[in-house]
């Protein structure tokens, strides 16, 4: 057995997020279980079992198409973090890669583990505080209406296109030649495939990620890159 | 005790599931800070990514609030901050409830104040275990995967810093690609109407009916588009003012600073170019 004292840092990384997500694992299944018991009254079991089954298959493949896609991106400590705090490819992902483009430091690198991590923890801490608050003021002032407001809308609403522009042309720019082919499979795919509505955008990840290895791959073996 | 979506006790609980979120988040963040003090790093890197991250994230974590919003209606407040401040968004939590909801024979708009602690307890397990696969496949092969890729990359160095970038860029294509998903509504005129889709129990079974059809205009697909060129603009421009006017400074603010360029164009493009049709 590995003496403590010979652990390595990533080894100590893996250890207390295996125990934090196994422990917040069983903290949010104790959510529901603690209302059956306070209120004395268990599930329907018919709406359990029909939701579940219109739910969760399709959840479940996603789950495991987005663990293995984004723990390369997001290194250790910032998958064990992101994967219970969620908001990974619109909020979390972008802010590690931000933080990684600004420091300049590679992704793979302990170096990079480290700045991505502060960066994904800054950002759940800010995420979870900025919510509480916002709970807070929904539960004591007429906040709601002014956050469901029609005039400020179309800015949320827009968040992710004002997010991927800018991060985009910071990334693309210095990739450009392994970026032309797959953004190009994607604009075809997305404006010609009737299908493929906005709601489609993370199945799609995996799809285009594999596409750019692939076509990276190509242009490696040829020399181009 | 007498249930009810924003009973007191609910909040409770989920208070100290969130104060353990939180928890987690501090622990790495101090792990991490200490990893970086003992190596030697450059702390002003340190710092600077500490408030970029957290300048960064308010914009994105105001819209979080505000699908807390949409949510409650239906299921309360307590429910949605804790589903939202965890896995989740709010599509997901969205459709995972109005599935629970159907299973029960009911809509989503009907659970709200009506809602019994039974009609709860159901759609609280849907959403939950619905979205658990990361919690606990991260711990499972995360260690084994990643050691995977270190050695992989000590084959071929070269091609591991092409990979990584590969999969950024992957990442960034599908959501440049999601931009224009609604730009053939200019020629096509069924791209213009939405069917709302609920699932309705029919003889034990979830089928998936239209309740409703909501019309856009033509050019409402046009207004993701002209937000992502701005934003990618003010980048460009904010690259410049760093590179040839030396604001550095600029550096670890430009993205928020972008992003917010973006979302504050989106109101008047939008009200110029239209969206949902009244």
């Amino acid at each position: 057995m590995k003496n403590k004292n010979k652990l390595t840092y990533m080894d100590t990384v893996h250890r207390d997020g295996t125990i934090w997500n196994i422990g917040m694992m069983l903290l949010l299944l104790a959510f529901p279980f603690a209302v059956w018991i306070i209120f004395g009254e268990g599930p329907d079991w018919q709406g359990l079992g029909l939701g579940l089954l219109a739910t969760g298959p399709m959840y479940w493949a996603v789950g495991v198409v987005e663990v293995i896609t984004f723990i390369p991106m997001l290194g250790a400590g910032g998958s064990y973090l992101s994967f219970v705090t969620g908001n990974i490819s619109n909020l979390k992902l972008p802010c590690a890669i931000n933080a990684l483009e600004n420091a300049k430091v590679d992704a793979k690198s302990e170096e990079g583990e480290v700045i991505s991590t502060i960066a994904i923890a800054v950002s759940s801490i800010v995420t979870t505080l900025i919510v509480a608050l916002g709970v807070l003021l929904i539960a004591v002032t007429p906040i709601s209406k002014i956050l469901e407001e029609e005039a400020l809308k179309p800015a949320f609403d827009q968040m992710l296109p004002a997010l991927f522009g800018a991060l985009g042309v910071a990334l693309i720019s210095k990739n450009w030649k392994i970026a032309i082919a797959p953004i190009a499979l994607m604009l075809v795919l997305f404006v010609f495939v009737p299908a493929l509505n906005s709601g489609m955008v993370g199945i799609m990840v995996p799809v285009g990620v594999i596409f750019t290895i692939a076509f990276s791959r190509l242009l490696y073996k040829k020399g181009i890159i | 005790m007498e249930f009810s979506i924003n009973h007191p006790i609910l909040f409770v609980l989920v208070g100290i599931i969130i104060a353990a979120v939180l928890g987690q988040s501090v622990y790495f963040l101090i792990k991490s800070v200490r990893r970086a003090k003992a190596t030697g790093m450059d702390m002003t890197k340190i710092k600077k990514t500490i408030i970029t991250a957290a300048i960064f994230t308010i914009a994105p974590a105001i819209s979080i609030v505000v699908t807390v919003v949409t949510l409650a209606k239906s299921l309360g407040i307590a429910l949605p901050w804790l589903r939202l401040s965890v896995v989740g968004s709010l599509s997901y939590e969205a459709i995972a409830a109005a599935n629970a909801a159907s299973g029960m024979g009911l809509t989503l708009a009907q659970l709200g104040e009506n809602m019994t602690a039974s009609n709860y307890v159901t759609v609280s397990l849907v959403m939950t275990l619905s979205i658990m696969v990361g919690i606990w496949l991260v711990p499972l092969i995360a260690k084994k995967y990643q050691n995977g890729l270190v050695s992989f990359e000590n084959k071929d160095k070269k091609w591991s810093d092409i990979l990584q970038n590969s999969l950024f860029i992957g990442m960034i294509s599908a959501f440049v690609g999601f931009v224009f998903c609604d730009v053939s509504r200019l020629w096509s005129e069924s791209a213009r109407f939405v069917e709302i889709k609920e699932k309705v129990l029919v003889d034990g079974k979830l089928e998936s009916v239209v309740v409703g059809v909501t019309e856009y205009t033509a050019t409402s697909g046009i207004v993701p588009v002209l937000v992502m060129v701005t934003s990618a603009l003010s980048m460009c421009i904010c690259g410049l003012l760093i590179n040839k006017l030396k604001w550095k400074w600029l550096n670890d603010y430009a993205l928020p600073i972008c992003m917010i360029l973006g979302m504050a164009v989106a109101i008047p493009v939008t009200a110029w170019l239209g969206m949902e049709v009244k």
